[in-house]
């Protein structure tokens, strides 16, 4: 899973490719701290975690987005025991929705390269300052080998120049980070949190074109990404790969001549409420694929989705579906499924 | 407690002055106040070194005392003390 992440970056290291200091820690509640720490000396850091380990990690994971250090983590989205389950979901990156860290979600291994690099940019810039969580499916993207166009250092280097912090600790110039926050501030600082997080919708569109000027490549605006949705009476709208599954079926609707099309999710956090407006000014309905699932409601995007309309005069019926929990695989009939019932299903259907 | 000049919304809350801590007079948390009776201390230090908040000082005649504006009366010291000279008192208004 992550594993192989922080190994290969241990190889790197050895190697002498990578120029970083590896911190070895009991556990993940005490590599985040580490990350933490590094992060307020003003390094730029990186570590990687799923499923029960970024559980434990949700403590600190507040305390990272409150002291307002960019600090970039890879999650290897997996599903949360009980029972006892290794494979994909996105309940655990999900279930830290609100932990005030920037969601971007995946769907293919370039992709996860790029936007680490790109989260960096994003998470850096002086409007934002809050950690990043690039968030790509476990087994479908962190074991699956597929040609990746590495950038050239140089071109990276130009593209993120050396990181250079708003604050940091250093002994000659002695500061306080994570003080106490009396009642009469602790809401004025979360709300500059929650401002910079809403701040961060423009900067990851700039980010995403700057990095297409860079690197020719890009995903949608940064936010979301559409297929084949301006003539579309009917979308899915879905995050990671199943976005992937999801244009495989559009394709094949299509030459049955049905409208149909694609809203990828990239950005969970922050929601990019007036992106999806737009995406879905003509749509008639939506089908929402949720890979997670809030207990005793629905899906969470689905939720989202839903509320981002309400208070729009012309609204699509959105539909919620649950779908590959524990590793269960999302199919082409799924994705088939969700977007015949989108007319007459009940709310939530589960796609078992 | 004293009203608390408003602290700047800084990024993250970084306090970039150190020293902050001496203007939280944190005294006003207390509900029980430790009182030492000079005359049974033997000026063995114990409280002095207990304290957690380093709230207990030795003045210029050698006496162990309290203060107040940052005590918060958690009355370790007088848990601690060997001769049993810091009582603590009920704050009343």
């Amino acid at each position: 899973m992550d594993t192989h992440i922080v190994e290969r970056l241990a190889d790197y290291i050895n190697d002498g490719l990578l120029k970083s200091e590896m911190i070895h820690a009991e556990s993940e509640h005490s590599a985040i701290s580490a990350a933490l720490g590094a992060e307020a000396m003003g390094v730029r850091t990186f570590t990687a975690t799923a499923s029960q380990g970024l559980a434990l990690m949700h403590e600190i994971l507040f305390v990272v987005s409150g002291m307002r250090l960019p600090v970039v983590i890879a999650v290897a989205n997996r599903a949360l025991s009980a029972p006892i389950n290794i494979w994909n979901d996105q309940q655990d990156s999900i279930s830290e929705r609100d932990s005030g860290w920037i969601q971007l979600y995946v769907e293919s291994a370039q992709e996860a390269l790029d936007t680490v690099i790109q989260a960096y940019k994003i998470a850096e810039n002086k409007k934002i300052l809050l950690p990043v969580m690039v968030c790509l499916d476990g087994f479908t993207l962190s074991h699956v080998y597929e040609p990746v166009n590495i950038p050239e250092k140089k071109d990276v280097d130009k593209f993120l120049p050396k990181y250079n912090p708003l604050f940091k600790l250093d002994p000659e110039k002695p500061i306080t980070m994570g003080p106490i926050g009396f009642p009469n501030t602790y809401m004025e600082f979360r709300k500059a949190t929650h401002e910079a997080m809403l701040n961060s919708i423009d900067i990851i569109k700039d980010v995403n074109n700057n990095f297409k000027k860079s690197f020719n490549r890009s995903y949608g605006n940064g936010l979301i990404e559409t297929y084949k949705i301006n003539d579309a009476d009917y979308a899915i709208a879905a995050m990671g790969t199943a976005c992937s599954t999801t244009r495989v079926v559009v394709d094949e609707l299509r030459k049955q001549g049905k409208k149909v099309g694609l809203i990828k999710i990239k950005s969970f956090r922050p929601f990019p409420k007036q992106e999806i407006i737009k995406a879905a000014e003509n749509l008639k309905g939506i089908a929402v694929i949720d890979r997670n699932i809030s207990l005793g409601n629905e899906g969470a995007m689905y939720t989202e989705l839903r509320s981002v309309f309400y208070n729009q005069n012309k609204k699509p019926i959105i539909k919620g579906f649950i779908a590959g929990l524990g590793g269960r695989d999302i199919t082409p009939g799924h994705i088939k499924t969700a977007f015949n019932k989108i007319e007459n299903s009940s709310d939530t259907e589960w796609l078992l | 407690m004293k009203k608390q000049e408003k602290p700047k919304i800084s990024v993250g809350a970084v306090i970039e002055e150190p020293g902050s801590t001496i203007k939280n007079k944190t005294g006003g948390w207390r509900s029980f106040r430790p009182v030492i009776d000079q005359k049974k201390c033997i000026k063995c230090g114990t409280c002095w070194k207990f304290c957690p908040d380093n709230a207990v000082r030795k003045n210029k005649k050698g006496e162990f005392e309290i203060n107040y504006d940052y005590c918060k009366g958690c009355g370790i010291c007088s848990k601690e003390c060997p001769v049993k000279a810091i009582k603590m008192v009920k704050e009343e208004k």
